[in-house]
């Protein structure tokens, strides 16, 4: 079965791809310096003339560039925020400016571990360098640089995109009107770094994972990818969700089969959601953005004072939480609004009963579609769009 | 939505409506335009999107109930979850002009503590309380023998939310011993109009309803 590396080199993926950091590289914080780099990206709708319409959309460890797309050129499914994202919808591409790209270090066409180590004219693999949530949104700078906009309207986005807009919004606060994490956190939880460590040691422990160099030895840790993902879907799930949706159900079966087989019905669709991971995702790429968001913490550099890394921005704040969600719960979100009221910012902070789990900011809700709707409307408002 | 804690006027008034509770109004009278307001218990935002919009007030609410903060949100209003019990504190020193606590001090766990939050966030705070001096309260209690329970105080004591009930005096007793200035202060009727009585007579005390204080240290 060829791997998605070679598909991807035989038909390039649509869409725009922009060769970045020729002349001045991206200064990774591990202190490499990196460049050029290619960051694939979609745009949606039409930028206006003074360019204040422009929002930037970030995806989610497993998410993409295309956010809107009809069909997903991979998984030929809906854009993962079609729900959201696109004309007369909430961020509403008749009125804004919709930019989503690939993160750095991903593999849907943004330079990344299976691409090519222009040195060595071999797949990078573990050569590439460690990257962070802060280089992801350096890259994106770049890339908001190259595009000619100077201030986004908004910055979106949900889990490890919501890390992206907190970033964002702290390293470069003049450039973000206003800013929505959603699902998200100032910082990677003890036990959100633990699950990430047994996905990346499933990957490690499929000896088709080669020590990393796979791609040469044309092989693919498919049953090690597949365990990483279902272990961190059941994150994303909460117990009432999969119960409501599973039980005890029997998959095609009228009794147990007193054997190891799928008898379950949520054994199947855990195999089903590894299986058609690795059609999509390159497990380094994998390794490389697990580790991005475990290495997150923004109060770091403020030892630990959270407000201080949000002192005198002007960014408007909604903060968004889901009620069940494990994986990021709302009592982070509250210490993250409680440090940026204690940095006198403009803030909102909500949490939306659901018991769909961290993936409900994926899903349809009907009160966090009324609240981030509102939210946008209000800052657009302010912000003199119409 | 009403108020939880007390029942004072049952006509609802369309968001974005420039005409809102009378209580309010008078509230709202108090603030200058372009100021920074914290308003405290803003239910679903029907003073803070009235400054917002006629004051031009750079305004945020804390509330308690989601269903509250959602509809606030959904306006547009920057508005978190919270209470004034316990989440006051991360606001800096005279981070606002004017910090409201609108019929929800009786409903706190340390109303003094809540008080003084209130005058070391807000350079004034602007608080209003239903009066339980009020000649009905008194009435109940000298000649029913029970809690009082009427219109404006609607629940049974055994499910009201409101735990330290206090007289226009004792009100003015408490800032007196904290050494609060008081601004202003009126009383209001059954619905929320100004009564045109002196608010440091006994006579406020006997027929307002509630009663509106703009305080400073």
């Amino acid at each position: 079965m060829p791997t998605t590396a070679s598909k991807d080199k035989r038909a390039p993926l649509p869409g725009h791809h922009m060769v970045l950091g020729e002349t001045d590289k991206l200064r990774l914080d591990s202190g490499v310096e990196f460049g050029p780099f290619t960051i694939a990206y979609q745009t949606y709708g039409e930028l206006n003339a003074d360019k204040s319409n422009a929002i930037l959309v970030c995806h989610a460890l497993t998410g993409d560039q295309y956010v809107a797309d009809e069909v997903h050129p991979i998984t030929g499914k809906d854009g993962w925020w079609l729900e959201i994202v696109g004309p007369g919808k909430i961020i509403d591409t008749e009125k804004y400016f919709v930019i989503c790209s690939n993160v750095i270090g991903g593999c849907l066409g943004s330079t990344g571990p299976k691409d090519t180590n222009p040195e060595t004219s071999k797949p990078w693999g573990l050569d590439f360098p460690v990257i962070t949530i802060a280089d992801m949104v350096r890259a994106q700078t770049m890339l908001i640089d190259a595009l000619g906009i100077d201030s986004l309207f908004a910055v979106i986005g949900g889990s490890m995109g919501g890390m992206q807009v907190l970033e964002w919004c702290k390293s470069y606060p003049e450039r973000v009107f206003a800013a929505a994490p959603i699902a998200t956190s100032f910082r990677h939880s003890a036990q959100n770094i633990a699950f990430h460590e047994v996905g990346r040691q499933a990957v490690m422990a499929d000896p088709d994972w080669c020590g990393g160099n796979y791609l040469l030895e044309d092989k693919k840790p498919a049953r090690g990818l597949a365990v990483a993902r279902m272990t961190a879907h059941i994150t994303y799930l909460s117990q009432p969700a999969l119960h409501r949706k599973f039980g005890r159900k029997l998959q095609n079966r009228g009794s147990i089969t007193y054997s190891f087989d799928h008898d379950f019905q949520v054994e199947s669709y855990l195999r089903h959601q590894g299986k058609s991971f690795v059609d999509r995702f390159d497990a380094n790429s994998y390794l490389y953005i697990t580790r991005a968001m475990d290495y997150f913490d923004l109060s770091i550099d403020y030892d630990g004072r959270l407000a201080d890394a949000f002192k005198g921005s002007k960014t408007r704040f909604c903060i968004v939480s889901f009620s069940s969600d494990w994986c990021f719960t709302t009592a982070e979100s509250r210490q993250l609004a409680h440090a940026l009221n204690a940095a006198s910012c403009n803030v909102s902070c909500v949490e939306i009963e659901s018991d769909k789990g961290h993936d409900a900011f994926l899903l349809d809700e009907p009160d966090f579609h009324m609240v981030l709707g509102g939210f946008i409307d209000g800052a657009a408002e302010i912000r003199g769009l119409k | 939505m009403n108020n939880p804690h007390t029942n004072i006027n049952s006509t609802s008034i369309p968001l974005h409506s420039d005409r809102i509770r009378v209580d309010l109004q008078l509230i709202a009278d108090m603030v200058e335009p372009g100021t920074r307001v914290l308003d405290i218990g803003c239910s679903d935002g029907e003073l803070l999107g009235y400054l917002t919009r006629t004051k031009k007030v750079d305004g945020r609410g804390l509330e308690l109930s989601n269903e509250g903060v959602r509809n606030c949100v959904a306006q547009g209003l920057p508005v978190m979850q919270g209470d004034a019990d316990r989440d006051l504190g991360d606001y800096p020193d005279g981070a606002f002009d004017y910090a409201i606590l609108s019929q929800t001090l009786q409903a706190t766990h340390r109303p003094k503590e809540v008080l003084s939050e209130l005058l070391r966030i807000g350079n004034k705070a602007i608080v209003s309380f239903p009066n339980f001096g009020h000649w009905r309260a008194r009435f109940d209690l000298m000649f029913r023998g029970r809690m009082p329970q009427n219109p404006n105080l609607p629940i049974m004591w055994y499910e009201t939310p409101n735990i330290h009930f206090c007289t226009v005096r004792d009100f003015v007793g408490m800032c007196d011993d904290m050494g609060v200035k008081i601004e202003r202060s009126m009383v209001l009727n059954e619905s929320g109009s100004k009564v045109s009585i002196d608010s440091h007579s006994r006579f406020a005390n006997f027929f307002g309803n509630q009663a509106l204080f703009m305080l400073s240290k």
